[in-house]
């Protein structure tokens, strides 16, 4: 990085004193109002462990029972706090295991620091003990990464990384530094950036585009809004709800946009993509305006692209312009972060109503009610299921938890019958759909926002990628509850074998331990129900638990998340059964 | 579909490590392969320029350009048709020595086709022929029956015909600070 900007960034810094990389490293996170960090350590980190140890006061490490972890409670604490989270961990095995949760936060634009330790200078590139290229690995799923081979550049490269992990549209980013480096001293400085030259993060609004797309909202007869994770990362939830409520305009949201308006708002009519509500996956192939805000038509969200939302004019609200046109090609693109856009929107739009429009997404709404909602909140069958106990934990935390979802069934259960009064509420795997990223998440989330309630709802498989992790909860004595909603499969990949497959279960069966007994061995309290009769009370009593509680809920082993589209149809081919 | 066709793409960037990875990944990621791929200094001190050329379709380079913009280090880029740029690549052919004396014609063939001659030894001689494509495809197919000793080409080397702001930019970030 020998560019003569950096070396601008950093030189009107007055104070200097003598310490070395690695106490440097702490002093930039300290800098950086870091005083968190989920981690593992091993030899290419030590001496910047030895510093964590001087500083525990200012700056807590929790240590998680594998780097995975760290990263996935590194991305739940940023989802609910809006801050960076920060994972660190030693060269090789360690940096590779932090590789899935950046790839996770990378995809969900989370805003994340990972810092790994390195081999010394000297030996790089000779395959020595605990080598492995991370910033190659890495480089494909991270916003920005950068290897730091001397001390000196340590304060700099941190207030970039820093700076361009939270800007923008947010990201990972990864700082690789060598043990040498660490070892090092030098006189260290502290800067912070607030600005690259070859980075732009946030376009300027245009001001014509926004007169236009206020003259194509206001002549619109069936108007739509989908909003997506954007309006949560710019802040800009109050901004969308003053939107909608002036225009009378049906919104609905990605699975990453969930928790932006409250779930009871009149204008909130549910979630878009394959398991998303049948009204506004439907209507989205009639509504003659589709308004994008913050979200980037996933194709989890669109099916067939050949048959998505053709008769409508596109406005897409974006911060990032490579996503205009990527997927769907738009009418009107305002770039810019959506707070700024959507209160510039505001005066140029009329008030309206469009009642006969919200009459068509009720008449929807209340055909997926009769056959598909109905048979999930109140079933009359005997076995126990998902979305029964989903309306349990709403009754339980007044709608009002923070509900971290890992993937599968119960992930598409809990987003859709999840009720949420405030933002950041809902922490789930969107984009990478990892497995295993709910437990360590959880412990992330709760940590980031300690006041509120916080639940993992969790699959038997997906539970037993990172159940170590129970050894992070009981070490920190971080009161998470955790559900898992036992099937004893990989019960979405066992729901498409039935569809797609014809019921041929490859290796989806499980066959599963004694989870109760798994958690006492942890020391965290546990409860396991089979009957309808019995979920009420052990839902009441965990979520009452001041420390962590685990509730294990066997549920009816060969149940279907409806709606659907399937993979490349249309969403106007939702099925409902 | 729509049609595919030649696209010469400028990236002017920081020089830093790394960069060029993270560029090559975007086409690696959408199958596309790299024709030519040049990295120098540009006009502007410590700004590096790629000049990369690609087959592909035009929706399919706009998307890659912004891709490719997005990255933290890249400043700006910009595509161009083969009609919108200056163009040209180097080529470099070693032959026998003996041949320039022996096959008179050889003489003509290398002031035809306005090339030089870079130098003479014992054994071998070696031209050089900067141009287009086909230019230097024909001089190839020209010397090949006396046989050619050793081939390389370089890649391409382009300018637009209409400016790029660059500068402009660069100014105004300047300006900013
Ligand atoms: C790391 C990882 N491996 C594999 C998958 C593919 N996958 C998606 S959902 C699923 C099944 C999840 O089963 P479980 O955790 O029991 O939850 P359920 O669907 O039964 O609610 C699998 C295997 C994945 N998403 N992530």
């Amino acid at each position: 990085m020998e560019t003569k900007t950096l070396k601008k960034e950093v030189a009107n810094t007055d104070k200097t004193i003598r310490i070395s990389g690695a106490e440097a490293v702490i002093r930039s996170l300290l800098e950086e109002g870091v005083d968190l960090i989920y981690g593992y350590p091993g030899g290419a980190i030590m001496p910047i462990y030895d510093e964590l140890y001087k500083f525990q006061d200012k700056l807590h490490h929790v240590l998680t029972r594998h780097e995975q972890g760290a990263a996935h409670a590194a991305q739940g604490y940023a989802r609910v706090s809006g801050r960076i989270g920060v994972a660190m961990a030693t060269s090789g095995p360690g940096a590779t295991n932090l590789v899935t949760g950046i790839a996770d936060a990378q995809i969900d634009s989370t805003p994340m620091v990972c810092i790994t330790g390195q081999v010394a200078r000297h030996l790089l590139g000779s395959d020595a003990f605990q080598e492995t290229d991370i910033v190659g690995i890495s480089t494909p799923v991270t916003k920005w990464s950068y290897q730091i081979t001397n001390a000196s550049e340590i304060p700099e490269v941190i207030a970039k990384a820093f700076y361009i992990s939270k800007s923008g549209r947010p990201g990972p980013v990864l700082i690789d530094i060598t043990k040498n480096a660490q070892f090092e001293e030098f006189d260290f400085c502290y800067k912070k950036c607030n600005g690259i030259r070859s980075y732009k993060p946030v376009p300027v609004v245009n001001k014509e585009k926004l007169q236009e797309a206020a003259s194509i909202i206001n002549s619109a007869k069936k108007p739509f809004i989908v909003f997506g994770q954007g309006v949560i990362l710019g802040n800009a939830e109050e901004e969308l709800k003053t939107f909608i409520e002036k225009t009378g305009i049906p919104a609905a949201w990605t699975i990453l946009g969930l928790s932006a308006l409250p779930t009871d708002h009149p204008l909130n009519v549910g979630m878009v993509g394959m398991h998303g509500n049948y009204a506004p996956n439907l209507l989205t192939n009639e509504c003659d305006v589709l308004i994008a805000l913050g979200m980037r038509f996933d194709d989890r969200v669109t099916g067939d692209l050949n048959t998505y939302a053709k008769q409508a004019k596109v406005l897409h609200f974006e911060i990032d312009p490579a996503e205009i046109d990527k997927n769907v090609k738009t009418e009107v693109a305002i770039l810019g972060n959506v707070k700024e856009s959507l209160a510039q929107i505001i005066p140029l739009v009329n008030e309206k109503k469009h009642e006969s429009w919200h009459e068509e997404f009720k008449k929807k709404r209340d055909i997926e009610f009769e056959k598909v909602i109905k048979k999930d909140l109140y079933p009359e069958k005997e076995g126990l299921t998902m979305g029964e106990v989903l309306k349990e934990i709403n009754n339980a935390t007044g709608d009002d938890a923070i509900i971290v979802s890992d993937v599968g069934q119960h992930q598409m259960f809990a987003c859709r019958y999840a009720k949420f009064k405030r933002s950041k509420s809902n922490v789930t795997s969107g984009g990478l759909g990892t497995m295993g990223f709910a437990l360590p998440a959880s412990i992330g989330a709760k940590m980031g926002a300690p006041d509120r309630e916080v639940v993992a709802v969790i699959g038997d498989g997906g539970y037993q990628m990172t159940i170590q992790e129970l050894g992070t909860i009981f070490q920190t004595k971080v009161p998470v509850k955790i559900v898992v909603l036992n099937n004893n499969f990989l019960g979405m990949v066992r729901q498409w074998q039935q569809l797609f497959f014809d019921k041929r279960y490859a290796s989806t069966e499980l066959t599963n331990p004694d989870f109760i007994t798994i958690a006492k061995g942890y020391h965290i309290k546990a409860k396991q129900v089979k009957k309808r009769e019995e979920l009420v009370n052990a839902v009441n009593e965990m979520i009452a638990s001041k420390e962590a509680y685990f509730l294990e809920v066997c549920v009816e082993k060969e149940d279907n998340v409806f709606p659907m589209i399937p993979t490349g149809s249309s969403v106007s081919d939702i099925r409902l059964s | 579909m729509e049609e595919k066709k030649t696209f010469t793409i400028s990236v002017y960037s920081e020089n830093n490590v790394g960069l060029l990875n993270r560029i090559s990944g975007i086409f690696l990621k959408r199958h596309i392969n790299i024709e030519s791929l040049n990295v120098s200094s540009s006009e502007i001190d410590h700004v590096s320029r790629f000049v990369i050329v690609i087959y592909a379709t035009e929706d399919w380079t706009k998307r890659i350009v912004k891709q490719i913009e997005k990255q933290i280090e890249v400043i700006k880029a910009f595509y161009h048709t083969d009609e919108e740029t200056i163009y040209q690549e180097t080529a470099l052919f070693k032959i026998e020595s003996h041949l320039l004396f022996d096959e008179r014609q050889i003489q003509n063939i290398i002031k035809e086709s306005n090339s030089q001659i870079v130098t003479v030894s014992r054994n071998f001689f070696v031209i050089s022929k900067s141009g287009r494509r086909n230019e230097i495809e024909e001089l190839y197919d020209q010397l090949k029956p006396y046989g050619i000793m050793q081939f390389v080409r370089s890649a391409r080397i382009s300018v637009s015909k209409e400016e790029m702001q660059i500068s402009t930019m660069l100014k105004q970030f300047q300006e900013q600070e």
